[in-house]
């Protein structure tokens, strides 16, 4: 048996199977050696007073820009700031220069993930270089572990091709995971449109958009029996859909995005490029009810979409700006401050659910499991500095806002990457 | 009053403020008729107009306006193609700052464009037009004309009729009119009126002929042809034939009542060529007050403390 590296010592072990006091001790292997009510240790010890010692956070939608924008963000840092917010595990969305549509560009992803800070897991684009024309080599690359597959910054568009998409990934064990937008509605728009579009004079897109794409994925999910997973849902329209199709048993997962939890479109009447993203921050009604949907089971996931633009990029006439927004390192945060959920619902949004949807073990906090851990202190007081984010940008909507709770430690296979709110590499 | 430092959007003034330019405007119409229009105000100021979207006259307005109260100009004209590949809104403008300006008069495709400048630099932003979103000074010119000619817009009512979504006009004159007292129709069909009304101050009709007869001012807001390829019009015909302002409908006007504009005309289309021309219309009246209006939102912002030189 390997020898004890690292024991976390004081904090309240939350995972699937319930809670309770324990120190969790970690071996040289990088596995969990034991969780006991107290472990005497002449071992390296974190205090975990006062902490939630949880499973660690697995974001189901993260950019990390590289290959191709590597200005943006790298693997590196966008790991760093994944472990920083309390992640040992992220997609990456496929959406770089080039697309993750094939097996050269799902092995150059892989490679940088291997130094990574948090287990880097390639998503890869339904359509080659996500043109929505050709299904990219799906069998090749869920061969070499690729479990995700989507166009994300785009919809799939042709209904015919996502409805053969459905089927052939059927056969394979991976899900497809749709950005629900149908162009032809959203068209030209750079906000959600209503009220503020409208007194803002800038083009909106409506809720329709995304619901058109949401209903449409739903029947054909139900057509060619292959599961579907709704990314980043931010209307009170796409949250019923979802709502139905899970009570009539259909295969539907769906995620939501911090900041269709906490900003509304009201933000952009500062004219700020950094409240721009796809899907648009909504209207209250759409917060409300993607809370509820949080609250209630119908979505499944807190995902980031953390999507970091070079700030020469996102300083640009509102139009002209591209979407996105930083996630990974306030998260956790508003899951815990803004929904009013205990923290085992919080964990389960952000760590089991997501991991079983991006097809890794759903992590706990047993003996003998990878020690991929996240020390969560829920009461933890900070305040947002653009300047002092990991991230390789900048691009944070909530720039000075005062945040409430925080990871501590991360662990990554038994490596403590972050002790105290500091990243150690 | 306070200090004003930009002029944004017509909410910037309140009723008060935009009472108080419609005054000093006056003050300005005076020199404007003067032999020699000209005052030392601002002598010594500098005032660049940066306009990345076509315009001849708002432009030449300012920069008739500026030197007239003895400014120094500059101009900074941008092809539209040159933005993509050249150099960022940001660097362009802390470029132009640095050679030491006083004000910046901004007009640009994309809405909001003027809060961001203001927020890169010391100098005073006056929005000369913002995408779809406000042409301040464009109103002010406008409850100044109605005003002239009709005393007052308390209580007086106003259709603005035609293309209210894509119109910076339209949004600003909204806000001026309904602070100043006047009630506002917009007289257009559903594809061109923004998607939500919600906080807007005003009635909606959709029946032209109705609304002609009750109304103390009728501004017609110009009609673009890219709006056929939008499907938002079946043709500029049927719009014309249920929106134009043609001469029959112009004759359901009551006696006193005002024909505004603010330009550039399709004549025939939005307005039929006879309706421009009569008495009942303002248009050239709006051209030659938008001078004297520029000059006293210029002094508001860049003239504080001083007293305006009479004689």
């Amino acid at each position: 048996m390997a020898d004890i590296a690292l024991v976390l010592k004081g904090g309240t072990v939350v995972d699937e199977r319930g809670s309770r006091q324990a120190d969790v001790a970690i071996d040289t292997d990088g596995a969990i050696a034991a969780v006991e009510s107290s472990i005497d240790t002449s071992a390296r010890v974190l205090d975990c007073g006062g902490c939630i010692v949880g499973p660690g956070l697995v974001d189901l939608h993260t950019h990390l820009r590289e290959p191709g924008r590597e200005e943006a963000e790298t693997v590196e840092t966008g790991s760093r700031a994944a472990a920083l917010g309390g992640y040992t595990a992220v997609v990456a969305m496929p959406n770089t220069e080039p697309a993750i549509d094939s097996a050269a560009v799902v092995r150059d992803v892989l490679e940088h993930g291997a130094k990574a800070l948090c287990q880097v897991l390639p998503a890869a684009a339904i359509t080659v270089g996500r043109e929505g024309k050709q299904l990219v080599p799906m069998a090749e690359l869920a061969a070499l572990g690729v479990r995700i597959f989507t166009d994300d910054g785009n919809g799939v568009q042709d209904s015919r091709l996502m409805r053969r998409a459905l089927e052939y990934a059927s056969a394979l064990g991976i899900t497809l995971a749709q950005h629900c937008e149908d162009e032809g509605l959203s068209h030209g728009g750079h906000m959600h449109e209503g009220e503020w579009s409208s007194r803002l004079g800038i083009p909106g897109i409506p809720a329709e958009a995304e619901e058109l794409m949401v209903a449409r994925d739903i029947v054909l999910g139900r057509l060619t029996g292959a599961p579907v997973h709704f990314l980043h849902m931010s209307t009170a329209g796409s949250v019923e859909l979802i709502r139905q199709a899970k009570s009539r048993g259909l295969r539907v997962t769906a995620e939501a995005a911090p900041h269709h939890f906490t900003l509304t479109h009201a933000e952009v009447a500062s004219y700020d490029p950094v409240f721009k993203v796809n899907p648009p921050i909504r209207g209250d009604d759409d917060v409300a009810a993607v809370k509820a949907g949080l609250a209630d089971g119908t979505i499944d996931a807190i995902a980031t979409d953390h999507a970091p633009h070079a700030q020469e990029v996102k300083e640009a006439p509102f139009d002209e700006a591209p979407c996105g927004m930083l996630g990974l390192e306030t998260a956790l945060s508003l899951a815990i401050s803004q929904l009013g959920l205990p923290i085992d619902r919080v964990l389960a949004l952000m760590s089991w659910q997501p991991a079983r949807i991006a097809g890794i073990e759903a992590p706990g906090v047993v003996a003998g499991a990878a020690a991929s851990l996240c020390v969560i202190d829920p009461t933890a007081q900070w305040t947002v500095d653009p300047s002092r984010l990991a991230s390789r940008s900048r691009n944070t909507p909530y720039a000075g806002r005062a945040m409430t709770g925080r990871a501590r430690h991360t662990i990554y296979r038994g490596e403590p990457v972050v002790i105290n709110g500091e990243a150690q590499r | 009053m306070t200090a004003l430092k930009h002029l944004l959007s017509i909410a910037d003034l309140g009723p008060g403020g935009l009472e108080d330019l419609l005054d000093l405007t006056d003050s300005f119409v005076e020199v404007s008729e003067r032999r020699i229009p000209k005052v030392p105000t601002l002598r010594g100021k500098t005032v660049v107009s940066l306009f990345y979207e076509e315009s001849t006259r708002t432009r030449l307005s300012f920069e008739s306006a500026a030197k007239r109260l003895s400014a120094d100009t500059m101009n900074f004209t941008v092809g539209t193609s040159s933005v993509k590949k050249g150099e960022s809104l940001r660097d362009t403008v802390t470029t132009i700052e640095a050679m030491g300006v006083d004000a910046i008069v901004v007009r640009h495709a994309s809405a909001g464009v003027p809060w961001q400048v203001a927020q890169w630099v010391g100098a005073s932003v006056i929005n000369a037009g913002d995408g779809w979103h406000e042409h301040p000074t464009q109103a002010i010119l406008d409850c100044y004309t109605i005003r002239q000619r009709l005393g007052s817009l308390v209580d007086r009512h106003i259709a603005i009729v035609g293309d209210v979504k894509h119109s910076r006009v339209a949004r600003s004159d909204v806000q001026a009119f309904t602070a100043l007292g006047a009630t506002v129709t917009l007289v257009a069909p559903p594809t061109l009126l923004p998607p939500s009304l919600v906080g807007w101050p005003v009635t909606v009709s959709h029946d032209l002929d109705d609304v002609l007869p009750k109304v103390d001012v009728v501004y017609v807001l110009r009609m673009q042809r890219e709006r056929m390829t939008e499907s938002l019009l079946p043709s500029l015909r049927e719009y014309t034939s249920t929106y134009g302002l043609t001469a029959e409908r112009a004759r359901k006007l009551s006696q006193h009542a005002l024909v505004m504009h603010p330009g550039p005309m399709n004549r025939g289309v939005e307005i039929a060529a006879e309706v421009a021309d009569l008495p009942s219309s303002v248009i050239t009246r709006q051209v030659a007050n938008g001078v004297a209006v520029r000059m006293a939102v210029l002094f508001r912002l860049l003239g504080s403390g001083m007293e305006l030189a009479h004689g």
